[in-house]
């Protein structure tokens, strides 16, 4: 997947400011920023949830830039919001069955698609499997740990069996224990994915990003390595606050 | 790892604790969430809350604002019993809290959003106003404007913050503190934090980042399974991160 020259002007803000990127298969790309540097809007970008202003989004060599959300969900654009974005009274599996089936058919007749029987079950439960939560697929969504819930928005995700993750800060909130297993969970997912990972705990992106990409005012101020990024003077300074004299 | 204990306090010798909270037993959906934490905060004291998620941290702090009942237990805050007082009025008693979630009104203005909570302490001093949380939120500057909803995760958390500091609290209560903050508002807000001891104002900090709760903060409690198990001054805490990272999962 691929934006060229990106922007989102609205209102007099420029939200997201040409940018141009690429996230490859097998892959985690980081995307980290100060806040309000656009780094949600252009995770909203990628999937759909807005349009540019100008500018291209690419899908493998397609240009994609006018399909909405849904078309895309379908080409293989999946995306995990900041806020928990579960139904709480769902058992974690029909919030899989649900997402399985409205990636398939939309939203007509989701509710039946939850409980019932037919397509989308197996999809369901295989992202359960995949995300190590197999075993609280009977429990309701709203029951589970914070951890737990996040996890079941990342089986959701692949529950519409994307070959691209937008992840949006999946590790907040999260204690030590809940961060490692996210991380094992993240890496395992990149060898059949390309994830964009935008997130604030740089121990966690340093530990598990290939490529970073920094954002200031909706324009990118870096992109590189990790080792790369970590030696990149203006980042430690207008990111990291790190005296870099 | 220290048994745990029914009551966990460490008020300064001699002072009478600003917030006294005694056994406070909170149950949530029928289940025992708090099972006896007592904890007091004296003036000028910053206290850091830790422990895994699930613990009864956030229940506590909703406890002693009268958000959610203790079943049994009793709060004291200013000299007054609040066991059974209304949110509002335990706020006005001098609170400011900026919740996990954080809690923006969506459809105000930032400067709404900032101004509407504004109110100096009963004594009239007023050390934050807008233009001193602007100081220390610049990134709020550029969006004074904007609606609660335009914001981004963090930025919508500097507001929160923010709106918490301009009621001039005698205590601040942060829930997840820096959560979706850059590193480098992370560093801002535990500086102001840090500064706030000199202000005669309290703190209760929860943060997922122990060492910053431990570097900021002049006491730590930790709560497993609703108790306290662990509570002393930050700086001895420092030194049995051995036993604090047994009991925080780390």
């Amino acid at each position: 997947m691929r934006t060229h020259d990106v922007k989102l002007h609205y209102r007099g803000l420029k939200a997201v400011d040409g940018v141009t990127m690429e996230l490859a298969s097998g892959s985690i790309h980081a995307l980290i920023g100060t806040n309000g540097a656009g780094k949600s809007t252009l995770v909203g970008l990628l999937s759909g949830e807005y349009w540019p202003s100008d500018g291209q989004v690419e899908l493998d060599g397609m240009d994609v830039t006018d399909w909405r959300q849904p078309r895309r969900s379908r080409a293989g654009v999946g995306r995990s919001y900041q806020h928990s974005s579960v139904f709480p009274q769902l058992s974690a599996l029909e919030n899989c069955r649900l997402c399985a089936h409205a990636c398939r058919h939309g939203w007509r007749h989701w509710l039946g698609a939850a409980s019932g029987g037919g397509a989308g079950l197996s999809a369901a439960q295989a992202a359960l499997e995949r995300t190590g939560l197999a075993g609280v697929g009977a429990h309701p969504a709203g029951a589970l740990s914070h951890g737990t819930r996040r996890q079941l928005e990342i089986a959701m995700c692949l529950a519409c069996q994307p070959r691209i993750l937008l992840l949006d800060e999946p590790l907040a909130g999260m204690g030590p224990e809940e961060t490692e297993r996210m991380l094992a969970l993240l890496q395992s997912l990149r060898h059949d994915h390309a994830i964009l990972l935008v997130e604030h705990d740089m121990d966690a992106v340093f530990r598990v990003a290939d490529r970073i990409t920094v954002m200031a005012d909706g324009q990118v101020l870096a992109s590189g390595s990790p080792a790369q990024i970590r030696d990149n003077a203006t980042v430690r300074t207008a990111y990291l606050g790190e005296d870099t004299a | 790892m220290s048994q745990p204990r029914a009551a966990g306090r460490t008020a300064v010798a001699g002072v009478q604790p600003w917030l006294q909270a005694e056994d406070l037993h909170t149950d949530l959906s029928g289940s025992p969430v708090l099972r006896g934490v007592s904890l007091d905060v004296c003036d000028g004291e910053a206290i850091g809350l830790l422990g895994r998620n699930g613990m009864g941290k956030t229940t506590l702090i909703r406890t002693l604002l009268g958000l959610v009942r203790a079943r049994r237990g009793r709060i004291r805050i200013a000299g007054r019993d609040c066991t059974a007082e209304r949110t509002e009025r335990i706020v006005r008693l001098g609170i400011g809290y900026a919740p996990e979630g954080r809690g923006i009104f969506p459809n105000l203005t930032v400067r709404e959003n900032l101004t509407m909570a504004a109110r100096p302490r009963p004594d009239g001093t007023c050390h934050w106003t807008l233009e001193r949380v602007l100081e220390v939120f610049p990134a709020l500057v550029r969006r004074l404007e904007f609606g609660g909803q335009r914001l981004s995760g963090g930025e919508q958390q500097m507001l929160a913050i923010g709106r918490a500091l301009m009621a001039n609290p005698r205590l601040l209560i942060l829930d997840e503190a820096t959560e979706g903050l850059a590193p480098i508002l992370a560093r801002e807000v535990w500086s102001v934090l840090a500064g706030l001891r000199h202000a005669t104002m309290a703190a209760i900090v929860v943060d997922r980042n122990f060492r910053s709760v431990l570097a900021h903060t002049d006491r730590c409690v930790v709560l497993q399974k609703g108790q306290v198990v662990l509570d002393g001054p930050s700086a001895d805490l420092k030194r049995r991160e051995a036993e604090l990272t047994a009991l925080l999962g780390v």
